[in-house]
């Protein structure tokens, strides 16, 4: 066997993906089901098991709720995208089936500084979105992108972790 | 959704149906404030055998609901969650926090 050269890398998984789904929607609270209800047979039809289906659709309802509530203060008229592609990420010579969530929305940019979840040992109502986004999703990533922000979200099949987990956040 | 009260005995049971989330939430932290603050049940009950899913914002209402049981003395109880609101009651971190029954029965009981 061979000795890898010091400098030698481990390459990157190679990932790639494909356009599934795009909706637009106005930023009333009354979508949020519209939503919900478009992923679940999605999410079933790309293989992701029962409560993998049911994490990506917490995930992806509280990041839009988050932009309701923050990025445009409750204004019920203000446009998002939701974009939904398939990702197959190659690494080891093995394939894995994932999907793609990304977010756009027109609020002020966020100042990641400022984001932090709340403590859960803290009883109290409030603070508990972005936990559940992160619990619920192996990456969550924000851009600005030119006058948009971008939320990415990402789920792969067979990664979760089980439920109340806090995986890291990690660039794909 | 939907939401609606009735009494057996000493408890106030309130049974919902649809989604808890950010569009109703506060429908639901209305009735679960009115019967423990206004009404000064001794027991609020709530139903959840016909909700489908529960965001952030209903468990808000839930933690306000409880709180506000703890400040008068009354005992607040969840029955009937589905695999999706325990899902979101373990991942914050509160699923020991509340007095969950899986039926009405036990929920009722002494």
């Amino acid at each position: 066997m061979a000795a890898k050269h010091p400098r030698e890398k481990k390459k990157p998984p190679k990932t790639s993906r494909a356009f599934l789904l795009k909706l637009k929607l106005r930023s009333h609270p009354t979508f949020l089901c519209v939503v919900r209800g478009a992923l679940e047979p999605l999410m079933e039809s790309l293989g992701f098991s029962g409560e993998e289906n049911r994490a990506i659709i917490r995930g992806v309802d509280e990041a839009v709720s988050n932009i309701m509530r923050h990025s445009y203060r409750d204004c019920p008229d203000k446009p998002i995208d939701v974009y939904c592609n398939r990702l197959e990420r190659r690494a080891n010579g093995r394939s894995q089936q994932g999907v793609e969530i990304l977010l756009y929305d027109c609020g002020p940019a966020v100042d990641t500084t400022k984001i932090q979840a709340r403590p859960l040992d803290e009883i109290r109502p409030g603070g508990l979105g972005l936990h559940i986004i992160r619990g619920s999703m192996d990456a969550v990533e924000y851009t600005r992108a030119g006058r948009l922000n971008r939320l990415r979200l990402v789920k792969y099949v067979g990664v979760s972790k089980g439920v109340g987990a806090h995986p890291e956040e990690k660039p794909q | 959704m939907k939401i609606s009260a009735r009494r057996i005995e000493q408890a106030t049971i309130l049974d919902v149906t649809g989604n808890i989330d950010m569009a109703n939430s506060p429908e639901v932290r209305k009735a679960l404030l009115q019967e423990i603050r206004s009404k000064r049940a001794p027991r609020v009950v709530l139903n959840l055998t016909s909700v489908e899913y529960i965001d952030s914002s209903g468990v808000a209402s839930l933690i306000e609901g409880l709180k506000a049981s703890r400040e008068s003395g009354s005992r607040f109880i969840l029955f009937g969650l589905n695999e999706s609101a325990r899902e979101v009651l373990k991942i914050s971190r509160l699923l020991k926090l509340f007095e969950i029954y899986d039926d009405e029965a036990q929920a009722i009981a002494p």
